[in-house]
């Protein structure tokens, strides 16, 4: 993420302006160069104020030492290094925890979402009114609170739920086997929060889709499995890639799902951690640095699958 | 199977509705193997949907449909042996052009696909742009690599759906004559849906002329064009002069009484159902075989005559001179005449007779009220 400075607006590339021209067009370019800069500069103030000025607060804060003989909360700026090899060695645990929890929950939120999202687009093909309910239905779960939809899961997944007592009587559960409490309901709640984020682009990358493409695997021997793998999935990669970093990201930084359906011990994510370091035990610094190599390992990963499927021009 | 009179491609009693509206009609059709078939009619006419239903991409709501003598009427598109040319092309725009040939051959697990993927691309001396992605090249380019794509199957039946229709003009032409070249070298049947009839009429063996849903008539182009058989064949193939009339005479060349004017025709070129004494008719006649009787010659005997009327237009075209004559009651008539000695000598407003053989007059049913487009 970079932010213009607002300034002379020659070499100010706004939207829509190409490299300098010579005489009249390039004071054409240039007051539509300024016109870019003005229309910019609201969002621009709004980053710096609101992102940009934070992010350096937050790697300051993670480089802060407690002051000597001061109370609990009480740091004074430093650059101590060691606040991240500390934390890291402390807190490897939620998260890696953290990155495998997002990771199950994007698979399942592709299982899911795919279908929902090639029913749509592919099989509700030339009808829009049925189109346009299903969308709705997809999107209906973000009508309620994300707060409320996950403590929907603990009464579904509670020990007296018909789910449990269903499991119990089949025998999948054992008699002492419960889903509240265990990484299961995270990942599921974390997959149930997420799958609209993974359904919506992946719909919008099938409705693209021209039938004609389909029709021509099928007139070239290519049964309809394998239409849909040599032709509609790999036209649809770019809606997966989006959603699968649509789900990814807040995912790994999700800590209401295993806060309100987790335990303490085994299935803590580094949100929770964060959170607790951050307003319980006012460590403002090794929650400082836990955000910061979140927010790092995230750029590297998504780095890495967006170069890795191709997608570049997605960024 | 290889013997030149083969079935390559039957159909019989085809009919496709889709709700209330029947897009074909009971169609029955055969294709030679090794022809160049063209399906020639407006927009709307059912020939796009009959090539569909040979495709699989349609299953005919009643009929049976046969391919190399196998019945294939239910089979999916992918099992039937026939490859289409979409009107769009339809290329994999996520793989390079050798993929997108590759593809078929690679789907029946073809050896060396590849290779024979490039040699396809040979065909159409497109063999360096095979590294490509299809939205990198040009129309022309694409057809081309459409075409490839489904030649390289060497399928029973080739499909193209008004394939030159996105090109421009000069490069329509060069294609049709390769499209040729292409269908003799590979010897497999083609099956070409169009609009034009100079199209239909340049590159194919055999025309099936359709309107509504049925096949109007059939036949070699020539055939077609000498000899229509319906108003709308007549009118949608190249252009005619109608009028219409009562049978008079009858024997081996028919007398038809047109407004008072005897008109004869041989009775092997009427197709009109009833050709007794007071049947309707329609008799037609192509504008290229009507000569102008200008005021004080006198036409050559054995001719029809019509007239007089008045000339309304004169449009010199370089090659020929087309010429509108209003007949009256008869209507607007057209002569276009080669310009093989020097300019017309006709004007606007000059009354003059029209006269053609006798032998070149067709007759028709006679619906007047039946016309093309």
């Amino acid at each position: 993420m970079t932010t213009v400075a607002p300034g002379p607006a020659i070499g100010v590339a706004a939207p829509g302006t190409g490299a300098p021209g010579t005489g009249a067009e390039d004071v054409a370019a240039r007051r539509a160069g300024a016109a870019g800069v003005g229309l910019m500069l609201p969002g621009t103030l709004y980053l710096v104020a609101f992102f940009v000025i934070p992010v350096f607060a937050l790697l300051a804060t993670s480089l802060y030492v407690p002051v000597p003989g001061g109370d609990v909360g009480q740091f004074m700026p430093a650059f101590h290094w060691q606040n991240y090899v500390t934390a890291l060695a402390d807190f490897w645990q939620p998260l890696a925890r953290s990155f495998w929890f997002a990771l199950l929950a994007t698979a399942g939120a592709l299982a899911v979402g795919y279908p929902i999202a090639y029913l749509i687009a592919v099989r509700g093909r030339g009808r829009p009114l049925l189109q346009g309910m299903l969308l709705v239905l997809v999107v209906a779960p973000f009508f309620t609170s994300f707060v409320l939809r996950t403590i929907a899961w603990k009464q579904i997944l509670a020990d007296d739920g018909y789910v449990v007592q269903a499991l119990h009587w089949l025998h999948v559960l054992p008699p002492d086997g419960r889903l509240t409490a265990t990484s299961f309901a995270v990942v599921v709640s974390l997959t149930h929060n997420f799958v609209p984020f993974m359904a919506l682009p992946i719909y919008a990358s099938l409705e693209r889709l021209d039938p004609r493409l389909v029709e021509a695997g099928g007139d070239l021997y290519a049964g309809p499995w394998t239409t849909f793998r040599t032709v509609t999935l790999p036209l649809s990669m770019p809606g997966v890639v989006s959603g699968t970093l649509l789900t990814f990201i807040p995912a790994a930084g999700d800590y209401v799902s295993a806060s309100l359906l987790g335990n303490s011990t085994n299935t803590a994510m580094i949100g929770q951690v964060i959170d607790t370091r951050f307003f319980r035990l006012l460590d403002y610094p090794t929650a400082a640095s836990l955000s910061v190599v979140l927010m790092a390992a995230i750029a590297v990963l998504v780095g890495l699958y967006v170069r890795r499927t191709g997608t570049e021009d997605l960024l | 199977m290889r013997s030149p009179h083969t079935a390559s491609l039957e159909l019989w009693g085809v009919r496709k509705e889709f709700g209330s509206f029947t897009a074909v009609e009971s169609l029955d059709l055969t294709v030679p193997e090794g022809s160049f078939f063209a399906l020639l009619g407006p927009s709307g006419c059912g020939k796009t949907t009959t090539l569909r239903m040979v495709a699989g991409l349609e299953q005919p709501t009643s009929g049976v449909i046969s391919i190399g003598g196998r019945d294939v009427t239910g089979t999916a598109a992918h099992r039937r042996p026939v490859n289409t040319v979409f009107q769009s092309y339809a290329l994999f725009p996520h793989l390079t052009v050798l993929d997108n040939v590759a593809f078929g051959l690679k789907r029946k697990r073809v050896p060396d696909a590849r290779a024979k993927a490039r040699a396809g691309l040979e065909t159409v001396q497109l063999a360096h742009l095979g590294d490509r992605r299809p939205n990198q090249l040009s129309g022309g380019q694409q057809q081309r690599v459409a075409l490839a794509r489904a030649l390289v199957n060497s399928p029973s039946v080739l499909l193209l759906d008004e394939p030159l229709g996105a090109l421009d003009l000069a490069l329509r032409r060069e294609m049709q004559l390769e499209l040729k070249r292409i269908q003799a070298d590979a010897g497999i049947t083609f099956v070409h849906v169009t609009h034009d009839q100079e199209e239909a009429m340049t590159m194919a063996d055999t025309v099936a002329v359709m309107n509504e849903g049925r096949v109007e008539q059939l036949g070699p182009p020539a055939e077609l064009y000498e000899l229509p058989s319906t108003a709308f064949v007549a009118n949608f193939l190249g252009r005619s002069n109608l009028v219409t009339g009562s049978v008079v005479d009858v024997g081996e060349v028919l007398g038809v009484d047109v407004a008072g004017t005897r008109l004869r025709v041989p009775v092997g070129r009427v197709s009109a159902g009833s050709t007794g004494v007071g049947a309707v008719v329609q008799l037609g006649v192509r504008p290229e075989k009507v000569r102008i009787v200008a005021n004080g010659s006198e036409p050559t005997s054995g001719s029809n005559v019509l007239g007089p009327g008045k000339v309304t237009d004169v449009s010199f075209t370089g090659v020929s001179t087309q010429y509108q004559v209003d007949l009256g009651d008869l209507g607007v008539h057209e002569v276009f005449a080669q310009n093989s000695s020097g300019a017309p000598e006709v004007r606007v407003g000059d009354a003059v007779r029209l006269a053609w053989d006798v032998d070149h007059t067709f007759g028709l049913a006679g619906e007047p009220a039946r016309s093309g487009q």
